[in-house]
């Protein structure tokens, strides 16, 4: 079977999608030579109508996604950095988000956006390496993370046939990504549905973007010390899946999160407040994050020294199992 | 356009505004208006040179624009009321009036946003074949905005029917234009490459006129134009300022700025039977406005968030 790695499949979602239908069409910087590698051959294929090189204004661009959804347009932008949402987050929460409420559901507002490359970089120093994801779902605004190609396919595909505005992050650490499919079953996946990544029976250790394959390879190893991990990957930051998550956690009873958000009001935060409120616990969850307000250094041990990762995962397991 | 018609625009701009401003006083209208009072003619010359099918982007101070566009007063009244009748069901208020079945695609409470958004109307219109035009209204405060400056640039590049009118009523707030904009207003779009002419805003006859020349122009694929409309805002800029008085312009000064007024200068140009007659019935349709947004239901708070989403899982 053919391999499709996480990038070809956002490239294939973006074909599709232009291919069905007309009004879907891509902007971005330097997208018609395909600089990140996502747009790659549609300039060719779909030409310079529809495939929009901008100028570095990304305020403007993102404004002027949001008047060409207006008139009936399905824009899908690229931004090159992750910090560039902060730049248009007034464009996006405030403007893009607010349109339906705020006129009485008279229009709809079916923009997307897709950050390449979230999360670290991997020596890309301090204003590179946000993974904001937290930040988009806080306002509202429907926000995926996928973590396999298949999914980043499927939802891409449906973040941009969704009326509303969507946000899609593609963590750098996930591009690489392969996976074995046979690419006529690809297919949409719809936005706010988890998946149960690995199914296990004693803890759930919930998990999203770059980070379930770092769940996954925890659970394997787990498993050979005889602790059976399920892996729930919510796909959806906003809104939540969740069924999906009380389902897990009903079984297990035993909760950890890990999340590439800073601690404080992060991803994590959210998921431990809803186990809170509605799943009963056999131990107090643990939650595995980015520290509070953190920068990302530079140097390679300090950049890794911020970011969650399989160690901390495994400890944040054998506490919440620790009175088994 | 006849000039009973823009006559009839400016008055009912005018009268609309006063009667609103008098039901801020009630409180009836919560959180208050910024008044439109003296700068009636740039909408309704503006709006009396575009066809039905072209869209608008409004502001903060934006009731003018869309009365000119011809949204119902009744409507319109009543979303400033917060009535579940109000053109938008009560959700937008005084600041985001949008009715999109007369191509108005919202007034915008972010100084500078809307002219990227009218941009991008605009471009996805000649996209679709359509022979629409786009017009975006903003202050002289928004010629701050960097967001703004970049939309010139956009419209300029990929020469997209869209019109940049700026009313330059001298203030941002109490920030006097002179002391905020460095260079001109004219010249930040002429860098662009964009044609700017500086209009008479007092005098609706004048504005069509030149609004007329612009959509010609973005109509025949020739790009965006940018007019600067002087013009002077007779009242607060916010109805808070009733309250609390803010020294920053002189008593002469405001009675020089309304010594030109739109009302007037186009009244003039209409004998005076006419004249009344338009007012009359002018009276008439507010008192029917107020009538219906003070007798229209409130929005039921279990539905505060209805329309959030087209879609939602
Ligand atoms: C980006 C932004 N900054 C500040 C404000 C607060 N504010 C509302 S209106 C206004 C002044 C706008 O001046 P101008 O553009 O000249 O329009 P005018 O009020 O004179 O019609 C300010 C500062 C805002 N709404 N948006
Ligand atoms: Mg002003």
């Amino acid at each position: 079977m053919p391999k499709l790695s996480y990038l070809k499949a956002m490239n294939r979602a973006l074909a599709d999608s232009l291919d069905r239908d007309q009004s879907v069409f891509l902007l971005g910087e330097d997208i018609r030579v395909a600089a990140s590698n996502l747009t790659a051959g549609l300039l060719t294929r779909f030409g310079p109508d529809r495939v929009l090189d901008t100028p570095l204004s990304e305020q403007a661009f993102t404004n002027f996604a949001t008047g060409a959804a207006l008139a009936g347009m399905r824009p899908v932008i690229e931004f090159q950095i992750p910090s560039l949402l902060f730049l248009v987050f007034e464009q996006i929460a405030n403007q893009a988000h607010k349109f339906s409420l705020m006129t009485g559901g008279q229009c709809r507002v079916p923009v997307t956006y897709v950050v390449t490359g979230s999360g670290s970089r991997t020596g890309w120093a301090g204003q590179h390496s946000d993974h904001p994801y937290t930040l988009l779902a806080h306002v509202g605004v429907k926000t995926v993370v996928p973590a396999a190609p298949t999914d980043a396919y499927g939802l891409l595909v449906s973040a941009i046939r969704d009326d509303d505005p969507v946000v899609f992050f593609a963590p750098s650490a996930a591009l690489g990504v392969r996976e074995d499919v046979d690419f006529t079953t690809l297919a949409p996946v719809p936005v706010g549905v988890g998946r149960v990544a690995r199914s296990g029976d004693d803890v759930t250790v919930v998990a999203i973007g770059h980070l379930v394959h770092d769940a996954l390879s925890v659970a394997d190893e787990l498993a050979g010390h005889g602790i059976s991990v399920e892996v729930f990957d919510p796909r959806t930051v906003y809104p939540l899946d969740l069924d999906g998550l009380a389902a897990s956690v009903a079984k297990t009873r035993r909760l950890v999160v890990i999340d590439d958000s800073n601690r404080t009001s992060g991803f994590a935060a959210e998921i431990l407040a809803v186990a809170a409120e509605r799943f009963t616990l056999d131990a107090p969850p643990r939650r595995v994050t980015r520290p509070d307000g953190a920068v990302l250094p530079f140097a390679l041990a300090l950049d890794r020294a911020i970011q969650p990762d399989r160690d901390q995962l495994v400890a944040a397991i054998n506490a919440v199992l620790e009175d088994r | 356009m006849s000039t009973a018609d823009l006559y009839r625009t400016v008055r009912l701009i005018r009268r609309f505004e006063e009667r609103a401003i008098e039901f801020v006083r009630s409180g009836e209208i919560v959180g208050g208006i910024h008044p439109y009072v003296g700068q009636e003619a740039i909408a309704a010359g503006v709006c009396a040179a575009l066809t039905p099918d072209d869209v608008i982007t409004s502001t903060h101070r934006g009731h003018g624009h869309v009365l000119a566009r011809g949204v119902d007063p009744r409507q319109l009244l009543a979303e400033l009321m917060g009535r579940e009748s109000g053109l938008n069901k009560g959700r937008g208020g005084s600041m985001h009036a949008a009715d999109f079945s007369l191509g108005i695609l919202g007034a915008n409470a972010i100084v500078g946003a809307a002219a990227s958004i009218a941009t991008g109307a605009a471009w996805a219109h000649r996209r679709q074949g359509r022979d629409t035009v786009a017009v975006t209204f903003f202050g002289d405060g928004a010629m701050n905005e960097g967001m703004l400056l970049e939309a010139l640039n956009l419209a300029a590049l990929w020469r997209v029917p869209v019109i940049f009118v700026c009313e330059n009523n001298g203030y941002a707030t109490t920030m006097p234009v002179e002391s905020a904009v460095a260079g001109s207003i004219t010249g930040r779009a002429e860098a662009f490459g964009i044609p700017a002419y500086i209009v008479d805003g007092q005098d609706p006859e004048t504005v069509l006129e030149a609004t007329t020349a612009a959509v010609e122009r973005a109509r025949a694929g020739e790009g965006p134009t940018f007019m600067e409309c002087m013009t002077y805002r007779f009242d607060a800029h916010h109805t808070f300022e009733h309250r609390a008085r803010l020294d920053y312009r002189s008593a002469d000064q405001v009675a020089f700025g309304r010594s030109r007024d739109p009302v007037v200068i186009q009244g003039a140009r209409l004998p005076d039977d006419e004249r009344a007659a338009v007012d009359a019935e002018i009276e008439a349709v507010l008192d029917a406005a107020a009538g219906f947004a003070l007798g229209s239901a409130h929005p039921d708070p279990a539905e505060a968030l209805k329309y959030l989403y087209a879609v939602m899982p």
